[in-house]
């Protein structure tokens, strides 16, 4: 019940300052920006969204998603208010989970405002849409991976700029191992083994199957896994500074 | 109701708090007194469960803070010491979203809310943003948060800090006025309100007490009638502290 009430004030911080209606905006442009240029959307003649369109969400996150998660704690510990949490008869972790959903209804919000895409294959042809709604998903698991992530940095940090620098590191990090041109490249450098492991901390093997259409229980453990440990840092990291 | 055993805090290898061991009462107004450093924010942070203390226990209505936390800081309003708030939310907002975290909801949550507002004089400023509030105002709107839920036990820390002298007047009798039914603890720099508002004051330095009396007794102790010139015997300098 108190995750339900930091949930809403955090979501009516987002929405009654610009935050979150640049971040709305940007994506949109950026995503069917991409989709229409270099994803050749039109000239490519499929009318699946896997390469024009999905293919590019994880490098837009990259950069955006720790911009909406670096206030989270970042801002609570600069202005002391972590100071009124900790004294509410409140525990951490419903902090931490009303926060996080609030970070990730700004996103959900955000994919939700790209469905003219979806209307418009399913006007010029006939797609899949089960696979389009398993993108969806990829999507936004991949986008809240980052945002716990940057979840986790922003407990250690009260400086927002520290705090999307090093998220920002991080998750371009996580983009680039496993992206095939990197690991073809690294593959000449190292060892089949280094590879692997340098490829399994990355996000496309994982959003690549969803993006498919292919529903894999290891690629929903992945996420799920990656997201709790980051949450459960975030935890960690803030009693340990407190005592 | 505040009952603080033998409670200490070590940071490092500096021990802000040494073995603190006092009580304020119902009906109580404690001055808690003592140079910057000397660990009155720390006791309270730990008072108020902020903080874990290194060892020893602090009881608030009988409810130890260590071994369940979540039921004594239901007892408990604090005001910190720089009075934290949301810069983003109107002074009503934020009420009503202490007054849920607190479980305070619907009908019952209006009322405590406009209790609040009229014990602390906000009335004027209700639908204002916090960041456009002047020091007095963002400080009886920390005040506020604290008194919502009509807490047993009052932990101030320098309410009277930065305020005008006609505001500082009215929080103390306002502290005055809430003492009479509540175990309060507060702490100040400023001698004159301990006559002015305490019952009781204690005198810390470095972690310990000093001087612990009523407001005439710690007079007779000074010799010379003046709470000065014992502050000065019983504290210790900075400059002296560095040596």
């Amino acid at each position: 019940m108190t995750s339900l009430t930091i949930y809403k004030r955090e979501l009516g911080s987002y929405f009654s300052q610009p935050t979150a209606y640049a971040i709305i905006v940007i994506f949109l442009a950026l995503s069917m920006g991409l989709a229409f240029s270099f994803g050749n959307f039109m000239r490519i003649g499929d009318a699946s969204l896997e390469w024009s369109f999905f293919f590019w969400h994880p490098w837009i996150y990259m950069l955006l998603a720790p911009a909406v998660g670096m206030k989270l704690w970042a801002d609570e510990q600069r202005n002391g208010t972590i100071e009124l949490l900790g004294t509410f008869p409140l525990s951490t972790w419903s902090a931490i989970v009303g926060k996080f959903l609030a970070a990730a209804t700004v996103w959900l919000a955000a994919l939700v405002l790209t469905f003219p895409i979806v209307l418009t294959v399913n006007y010029l042809g006939d797609p899949d849409n089960g696979a389009i709604l398993s993108g969806y998903l990829g999507s936004f698991l991949v986008c809240c991976t980052f945002l716990a992530i940057t979840m986790l940095v922003s407990a250690c940090t009260r400086d927002q700029v520290v705090c999307l620098i090093v998220s920002v590191a991080l998750c371009v990090t996580m983009v680039l191992c496993g992206y095939d041109d990197f690991t073809r490249e690294l593959g000449k450098a190292v060892s089949p083994a280094v590879v692997n492991a340098v490829t399994s901390i990355g996000v496309w093997e994982h959003f690549r199957s969803l993006n498919r259409g292919l529903f894999r229980l290891q690629d929903m453990v992945w996420f799920t896994s990656a997201i709790v440990v980051c949450l459960l840092g975030t935890s960690a990291i803030l009693s340990a500074k407190r005592a | 109701m505040i009952e603080v055993e033998n409670l200490t805090k070590q940071f490092g290898s500096k021990r802000a708090v040494d073995h603190l061991t006092f009580t304020v009462r119902k009906g109580e107004v404690l001055g808690f007194l003592g140079p910057n450093g000397a660990g009155k924010s720390t006791t309270m942070r730990m008072i108020t469960g902020f903080i874990p203390p290194s060892s020893g226990d602090a009881r608030v209505c009988g409810i130890s803070v260590i071994d369940d936390p979540t039921a004594a800081k239901t007892r408990i309003g604090y005001l910190p010491e720089s009075a934290p708030l949301y810069n983003d939310m109107t002074v009503t907002g934020f009420l009503r979203f202490c007054a849920e975290v607190r479980g305070i909801r619907g009908k019952e949550r209006n009322e405590a809310v406009e209790r609040a507002i009229e014990t602390c004089f906000l009335g004027q400023v209700a639908l204002q943003s916090i960041d456009t509030l002047s020091k007095g105002y963002r400080h009886r709107t920390c005040l506020a948060q604290a008194l919502l839920h009509d807490p047993e036990v009052l932990v101030l820390d320098e309410p009277t800090d930065g305020l005008d002298p006609n505001q500082k007047h009215e929080v103390r009798q306002l502290i005055k006025r809430l003492g009479a039914t509540k175990a309060i603890l507060f702490s100040t720099h400023i001698l004159e309100e301990v006559e002015a508002a305490c019952s009781r004051a204690v005198i810390v330095d470095r972690g310990r007490i000093v001087a612990d009396g009523t407001p005439s007794e710690l007079l007779e102790q000074s010799g010379t009638g003046s709470l000065n010139d014992l502050f000065r015997r019983v504290t210790t300098r900075d400059t002296e502290a560095a040596a």
